[in-house]
């Protein structure tokens, strides 16, 4: 059997204020570490959960995002018509043509101007669309300059109230609802009536950016993809909107969630110093106690596992604080850009059990690595030598 | 029997030409030079000798906590300094309980804990353990300071304790390395008489260092150790040093 961990635990306690740097510094790590990718899941989620699995997205072939791509009204025409698409109680294909512009606007905290994805959708959207729904007012009317704005749109920028104006493009929109899209990408932007946006931006009426259609099921997509892509009238790519949105956020999460490694990873190299400080300390003022164990049979696989396990104790405390700091920034919304649209995404941090799960992990690996030399070093004592040191 | 000529046969304890060196500053120092011992079981021996004249080293030496420059030693059949590592802390666990001058005792365990340490390495169920803790506290009188932590002991209850610990695990030979040393006469004295009975009534193997006479009055063999060498008692290499016939 192992030296005892009440002995480790209790000796902790015994040396605390040491033990508190350790706990303090591990802790800092920790919730950073937790909170950017808390910052990065929420980035992740608040775009992926705007795509749906029985929804497909359809772009130009080669074109890696909407801003890329382009789409005539005749392939869309064939799009909607083609296997696998869901109809409407009255027998239309649930298929939105969508265009996709980017307005500037006024920050509401700041004042300064960011950019907000403006998307144009068929008078379909909301069927093809289940999970949006109108918060507040009502879904604009085709052939209007009026507009329906995700929730987080009022409070996010300056004059986006329901019933207001707003001036773009060259013309004057009124805001004529909001619509809740369940915390998704949609929630920052704006919708209006496609072939309005279109004439207003003087694009061609006959372009479109992309196809998004409702599938019967989510099994549909074989077949959907199949007939798009085989279709010599087509060049397109086929997408769940799920993956597709998934891959949008790839670049913007990843960004963050390497800064958050590089940032979590320089604060390890202190708290692992921390960690050494204090093990070594403790190894040093209990040089005679880890000798009188020695002398009684604990061997030195028993004395390095009871100092590391000690270290690793110190650690997952500090894990814990460090998470429970996190915790309170769970749900705090920030918005940053989305590189794939060049538009502003507001997102909630989103502290997940995984995540906390991954502190706890990382608390523990810091623990070991703090412990692992001096308990080496504990283990390597001269019996003779450091019973001496009573 | 005890023997220092290196000649007994079947000992429990048997020491030939040990040689320990030590290297201080540069300088080499003899601190045991051919020492030759046999002690069968149950002897209760007494080093004396002046401060360097190798008494612990020995001590150590036969506990396996340090090793020799030259030289065997033999404990119960085990040729101790062939192992090393894991086998000799196994091997320390079986055959050996330490009695220190400053007790060592863990300050953040109970007396109870402390006690049960060796059973630890032992494969006993945590009742068995806790009856034999129990027992062992029990023969050193201290079955109601048994959740007390060293810090709320006498210095004398703090050296039961430690001998509760060293007994315990029932070991081959008990080292008592200045067990009075940090102790007053009174307190010095419970702890001898323990000793003495562990021999008397248990037949244990005791070696004791001591700068005490008195103490070593309590053994039933008395050897002097003095530049690194044992002082023979009896020509005829049979140690005579008895209490009755101790050369004063």
């Amino acid at each position: 059997m192992a030296i005892p961990i009440e002995y480790n635990v209790r000796s902790a306690v015994a040396r605390w204020p040491s033990t508190l740097v350790a706990v303090l510094s591990i802790a800092g790590t920790v919730a950073v570490f937790v909170v950017m990718l808390a910052m990065a899941q929420g980035f992740q989620a608040t775009l992926v959960s705007g795509g749906s699995p029985e929804n497909a997205i359809v772009l130009r072939g080669g074109a890696e995002s909407e801003m890329m791509s382009a789409l005539t009204l005749d392939q869309a025409r064939v799009l909607a018509g083609a296997p696998g698409v869901a109809r409407s109680a009255a027998g239309d294909p649930l298929a939105s043509n969508e265009v996709v512009v980017i307005g500037a606007f006024a920050l509401a905290a700041t004042g300064s101007d960011a950019n907000v994805q403006i998307r144009g959708v068929s008078p379909l959207a909301l069927d093809v669309r289940p999970n949006v729904r109108i918060a507040g007012g009502r879904f604009f009317q085709p052939g209007l300059t009026e507009l329906v704005v995700g929730r987080n749109v009022p409070s996010t920028y300056t004059g986006f109230s329901l019933g207001s104006t707003v001036e773009f493009g060259g013309g004057s929109w009124t805001i004529v609802g909001v619509f809740d899209a369940g915390g998704s990408s949609f929630d920052s932007e704006i919708w209006c009536d496609a072939t309005v946006l279109n004439q207003i931006f003087k694009r061609p009426e006959n372009i479109f950016q992309s196809v998004t259609v409702r599938l019967e099921s989510p099994e549909s997509l074989g077949a959907f993809k199949d007939a798009a892509t085989s279709d010599p009238r087509l060049a397109v790519d086929v997408f769940r909107e799920t993956t597709y949105y998934e891959e949008q956020s790839r670049t913007v999460s990843t960004i963050i969630r390497v800064l958050g490694f590089i940032v979590a990873a320089v604060m390890a190299v202190g708290a692992v110093f921390a960690a050494l400080n204090t093990m070594y300390a403790a190894v040093s003022a209990r040089s005679a106690e880890i000798a009188t164990l020695k002398a009684l049979g604990f061997g030195p696989a028993s004395v390095v596992a009871s100092f590391v396990g000690e270290s690793i104790v110190v650690a997952l405390a500090g894990g814990v604080v460090g998470s429970l700091a996190a915790l309170p920034f769970n749900g705090f919304t920030s918005g940053t850009m989305n590189w794939s649209s060049f538009s502003y995404l507001a997102f909630s941090f989103r502290v997940t059990p995984a995540i906390v799960a991954s502190g706890l992990v990382f608390s523990i690996v810091m623990g070991i690595v703090g412990g692992l030399p001096p308990a080496v070093r504990a283990a390597r004592l001269p019996i003779v030598v450091a019973l001496r040191e009573l | 029997m005890v023997r220092v000529d290196g000649k007994g046969t079947e000992s429990l304890v048997e020491i030939r030409s040990l040689d320990k060196k030590y290297r201080r500053g540069g300088e080499e120092i003899d601190v045991l030079r051919g020492l030759n011992l046999d002690v069968d079981q149950g002897e209760f021996i007494a080093f004396m000798g002046p401060s360097g004249s190798g008494k612990t080293t020995l001590l150590n030496l036969i506990g396996g906590l340090d090793v020799p420059t030259a030289g065997t030693i033999r404990v119960a059949g085990d040729e101790i300094g062939a192992l090393s590592g894991r086998k000799l802390a196994a091997w320390r666990a079986r055959h050996i309980g330490f009695i220190f001058q400053m007790y060592n005792l863990i300050p953040v365990l109970t007396a109870f804990q402390n006690v049960q340490l060796p059973l630890l390495l032992t494969g006993l169920s945590k009742s068995d353990r806790r009856e034999h803790v129990e027992a062992a506290l029990e023969l050193v009188g201290l079955t109601d300071r048994m959740h007390h932590y060293p810090r709320q002991l006498s210095g004398g209850q703090e050296q039961r304790v430690a001998i509760a610990r060293a007994i315990v695990a029932d070991p081959t030979i008990l080292l008592c390395d200045e067990p009075t040393g940090d102790l007053d006469r009174a307190s010095g004295d419970e702890i001898l008489a323990i000793i003495s009975r562990l021999s008397r009534e248990f037949r244990k193997t005791i070696f004791l260092v001591t700068h005490d006479p008195v103490a070593a009055e309590r053994a039933g063999t008395l050897l002097h150790l003095d530049k690194g060498t044992l002082l023979e008692c009896a020509a005829d290499g049979r140690v005579a040093c008895k209490p009755e016939d101790r050369k004063r």
